[in-house]
């Protein structure tokens, strides 16, 4: 039920975000086909939804993640045209495996998200029972797991850990 | 002002997407072009539509992408991550350059 109403009101605000500006008809209409969404789906988007309700929660995803992604993604934009533009294409690619502590859902696609969107490592499959990710390298420099997994998880590890367990 | 802060942010944008669409001519095999493909089409599309809001400010169209910009990042890795799950799941190989591949040692026998 709690994840039905955070769906309403999540789906309600991207509606009027969408018809913006807002006038009444627009909203009486996104209040029905809110109701809609929520209802048909609302059982699959949040598992557990007390998460939300800590704020301390939101101020390290504000101030501790998003500089983080951004500055990494930044990176990672500026490492792909270098070796794309580089004559001589310095790749030397490979899929190695990497550990993470992290079993929340939610913790666990940011993480892979993450790790796709930094520099040179692409995620491919995870193991969740084991705790395992398959990252593709373009650039692999170490291949045995503990230090694979000190180079590409550990950044964003500890601060998910904070966010989502 | 802002329209010309706008304007470097999609120049900027156009170039990165021009880098994208480069390495994905030019990377060997389909893994290496997804890492292109998402890094910097990514970042590329997502500064252009964050100068298209800049040049417009808060209207209609700019809303609307700043909207985008969170839809993008939140599906490209997952689209990305799909595709090379399924990719290798259906015995594509990694190119002939490739030092390791630890997924394959693991899924050895598996289909």
């Amino acid at each position: 039920m709690k994840s039905k109403i955070v769906l309403f009101i999540l789906a309600f605000l991207v509606w009027s975000l969408l018809n913006w500006v807002p006038d009444w008809q627009h909203l009486v209409v996104g209040v029905f086909v809110s109701i809609f969404v929520a209802y048909m789906t609302g059982d699959l988007f949040i598992q557990r939804p007390y998460v939300l309700r800590h704020p301390l929660r939101y101020w390290y995803f504000i101030t501790s993640y998003i500089p983080v992604f951004l500055w990494e993604c930044f990176k990672a934009n500026i490492d792909v045209a270098y070796r794309v533009i580089h004559p001589r294409l310095p790749i030397n690619p490979g899929i190695v495996k990497v550990k993470t502590s992290l079993k929340a859902d939610t913790a666990l696609t940011f993480l892979a998200n993450s790790i796709t969107l930094t520099p040179g490592t692409l995620s491919v499959d995870i193991d969740r029972e084991k705790g395992i990710l398959y990252v593709h390298w373009i650039d692999v420099k170490v291949k045995d797991i503990e230090s694979a997994t000190k180079l590409i998880v550990e950044r964003f590890e500890n601060i998910l850990k904070k966010i989502f367990e | 002002m802002s329209s010309v802060i706008g304007i470097v942010f999609i120049a900027v944008g156009l170039a990165f997407d021009l880098f994208g669409c480069i390495g994905l001519v030019r990377l060997p095999d389909v893994y290496n072009r997804l890492q292109a493909a998402t890094k910097c089409v990514t970042l590329g599309t997502c500064s252009i539509l964050f100068g298209t809001f800049l040049v417009v400010g808060f209207t209609s169209p700019g809303i609307k992408s700043l909207l985008c910009i969170i839809f993008l990042v939140l599906t490209s890795p997952v689209s990305a991550h799909a595709i090379a799950r399924s990719a290798h799941r259906s015995g594509i190989k990694l190119w002939d350059g490739s030092v390791v591949d630890r997924y394959a040692e693991d899924k050895e026998g598996e289909i």
